[in-house]
């Protein structure tokens, strides 16, 4: 998988709690944005429409939209605006 | 029956706006996107337990105004309707069209002020949409707001004092910091002194950020142009032109930014006009010096999101504008507004502007492949090759090219998009018009939208 985009440099001793990130479980840490807590494990966000790139959101201020990922139930999620739970399931794959 | 008034943006200008209407005996609703008052640069952490930093390793010099701006508004929140993690995704005449929580809501009003503040502008270079090139405004938010940095090894590019401070703050937190680049020359820092002078203390709060840079041995170099950022699916270096030399800095990172664009949007929705404002290089709703939007009865414009003055500014702008509704609404004053103040601000910008420019220049020479839209992928060639067929106007490039159609509606790429277009006709980029704001705003569910036909 790779290291993570971004790295930690502080407020690292939130609790930490599990998320299922496409299926698998992964660490993040409470207070994490989903867009935090996917690229601090993974190098990208999901693959951009037409193209298939890789993106990793841009603004991180809910204006740019580069950053919608799904949850496993079908809403679509804007990655950098919505704070991740323990339990929760994202899926970044179509 | 009392006045209904709905105040947009819980930033420095809205909150300020909100205090001087309930010190004159109002109750306004306020409605911001974000789940905690504070906007941008006051911007407060999660509210969850373990978030350790203070005000001080937050807000730097500016702790002391975050804390009385987020102790105004627990002093008011009792009057308000404060309505946190909404968006106002649309304007009718007399409503707000909100989303919270996944709920569709009308919320009448009367008398609207908006203080939707900004974001960051862009200037794209080939590679820009690689994973680890972030809106500098972003890398910000990511350090302050989550206690991230962007990537291991970091590239500051851009222009304007956010690019001094950010990198400041990155390298602070004790992420390397591989160069700040600017295509401002002199750094920006051989402004019009008069200007300058005008707000003296925050020019040396710049001056000190650079100071401190060149002191931790980060490189800090002006009148670059840069070429490209390098990669397949991730960043790993950019290369910019110094002196007419190509130049490359390793890095994983690249925040990149130059200045602040108003977030107008729903000022336009609401009935503002609009105007080129040429220091600013961009257009903006039209106000008179009180905040009161021009040929719009009952609309109010603070802060950023009608024009960038920054932060002491945009608190003053909040006050001034809740003073012009006041006195629209036959309400005596109870103190006066500080226009002097504002005024040194104002001058204080426009030099700034001229110091660190947006760098319009490079509009012309971005090569044919490079993306500009990143929504839609549309390219630099697609939008010249619309003006040879003989389109001059941005919205009717948009609709042949969808350039400006996609789910950010034109915020990222509007600001360049008319640049290239512009340097293609070669004409200047006021003629070749502004791309339209378009409901929703902001994306929102179908079921959320379905409200909305007639
Ligand atoms: C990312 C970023 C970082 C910045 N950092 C600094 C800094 O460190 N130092 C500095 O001096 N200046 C900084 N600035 C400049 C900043 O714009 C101003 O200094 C200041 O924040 C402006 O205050 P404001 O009240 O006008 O707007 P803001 O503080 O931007 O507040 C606007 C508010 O409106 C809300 N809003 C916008 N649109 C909607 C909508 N459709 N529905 C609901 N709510 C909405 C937003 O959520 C936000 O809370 C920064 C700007 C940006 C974009
Ligand atoms: S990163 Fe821009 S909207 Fe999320």
């Amino acid at each position: 998988m790779g290291r993570g985009q971004f790295r930690r440099v502080a407020e690292r001793e939130r609790r930490r709690i599990a998320f299922l990130l496409d299926g698998v479980e992964t660490e993040a840490l409470e207070g994490d944005t989903v867009l935090i807590a996917i690229l601090t494990t993974r190098a990208h966000l999901r693959m951009a429409e037409f193209t298939e790139a890789p993106r990793a959101g841009f603004c991180l201020m809910g204006a740019c939209q580069d950053c919608w990922v799904a949850s496993a139930d079908g809403r679509s999620l804007r990655a950098c605006t919505t704070y991740v739970a323990e339990g929760m399931a994202i899926v970044t794959r179509r | 029956m009392n006045t209904r008034v709905a105040i947009v943006g819980g930033g420095p200008a809205g909150i300020r706006a909100a205090e001087r209407l309930v010190e004159h005996g109002l109750s306004p609703i306020l409605l911001d996107e974000a789940p905690r008052i504070g906007g941008r640069i006051y911007q407060q952490l999660p509210e969850v337990r373990g978030f350790r930093r203070d005000g001080k390793a937050l807000y730097g010099f500016e702790a002391g105004k975050a804390e009385d701006l987020h102790a105004a508004f627990a002093r008011i929140q009792p009057q308000l309707d404060y309505r946190p993690g909404t968006t106002v995704f649309d304007i009718a005449s007399d409503r707000l069209i909100t989303l919270g929580d996944g709920r569709r809501e009308e919320i009448a009003y009367d008398r609207l002020i908006l203080a939707t503040g900004a974001m960051d502008r862009i200037m794209p270079l080939p590679g820009w949409t690689l994973p680890g090139v972030f809106a500098l405004g972003g890398a910000q938010i990511a350090l302050k707001h989550q206690g991230c940095a962007i990537g291991h090894s970091v590239v500051f590019l851009g222009s304007g004092p956010l690019l001094y401070l950010a990198a400041y703050q990155y390298a602070k937190a004790g992420v390397n910091v591989a160069a700040v680049l600017t295509t401002a020359p002199w750094l920006g820092l051989g402004a019009n002194l008069l200007g300058m002078a005008a707000q003296a203390k925050t020019a040396a709060k710049g001056a000190y950020y650079v100071a401190k840079l060149l002191s931790w041995r980060i490189p800090v170099i002006g009148s670059v142009r840069p070429a490209r950022i390098m990669g397949r699916d991730s960043v790993e270096g950019l290369e910019v032109l110094v002196d007419g030399r190509l130049r490359q800095f390793d890095c994983d990172a690249v925040a990149l930014g130059y200045g602040l664009k108003s977030e107008s949007q729903l000022a336009e929705l609401a009935g503002a006009q609009f105007v080129f404002d040429r220091a600013q290089n961009q257009w903006l709703p039209e106000i008179d010096d009180h905040g009161r939007a021009v040929g719009r009865d009952g609309l109010y414009l603070a802060g950023d999101g009608a024009g960038i003055q920054g932060a002491d500014a945009a608190e003053l702008r909040g006050r001034i504008a809740a003073g012009a509704l006041l006195q629209d609404l036959g309400i005596a004053l109870k103190d006066a507004g500080d226009f002097g103040t504002l005024k040194r601000w104002h001058r204080f910008r426009v030099a700034l502007e001229q110091a660190m420019p947006f760098p319009s220049h490079l509009a012309a020479d971005l090569p044919d492949a490079s993306i500009l839209c990143r929504c839609e992928n549309i390219t630099a060639g697609e939008v010249r090759a619309a003006a040879d067929q003989g389109l001059r106007e941005i919205n009717r490039v948009k609709a042949a090219t969808r350039l400006g159609m996609g789910r950010c509606q034109g915020r990222i790429c509007g600001i360049a998009g008319a640049e290239v277009l512009a340097a293609k006709l070669g004409v200047s980029v006021d003629s070749v018009g502004r791309l339209r704001a378009q409901p929703p705003v902001k994306p929102v569910p179908i079921e959320a939208l379905a409200g909305d036909a007639p």
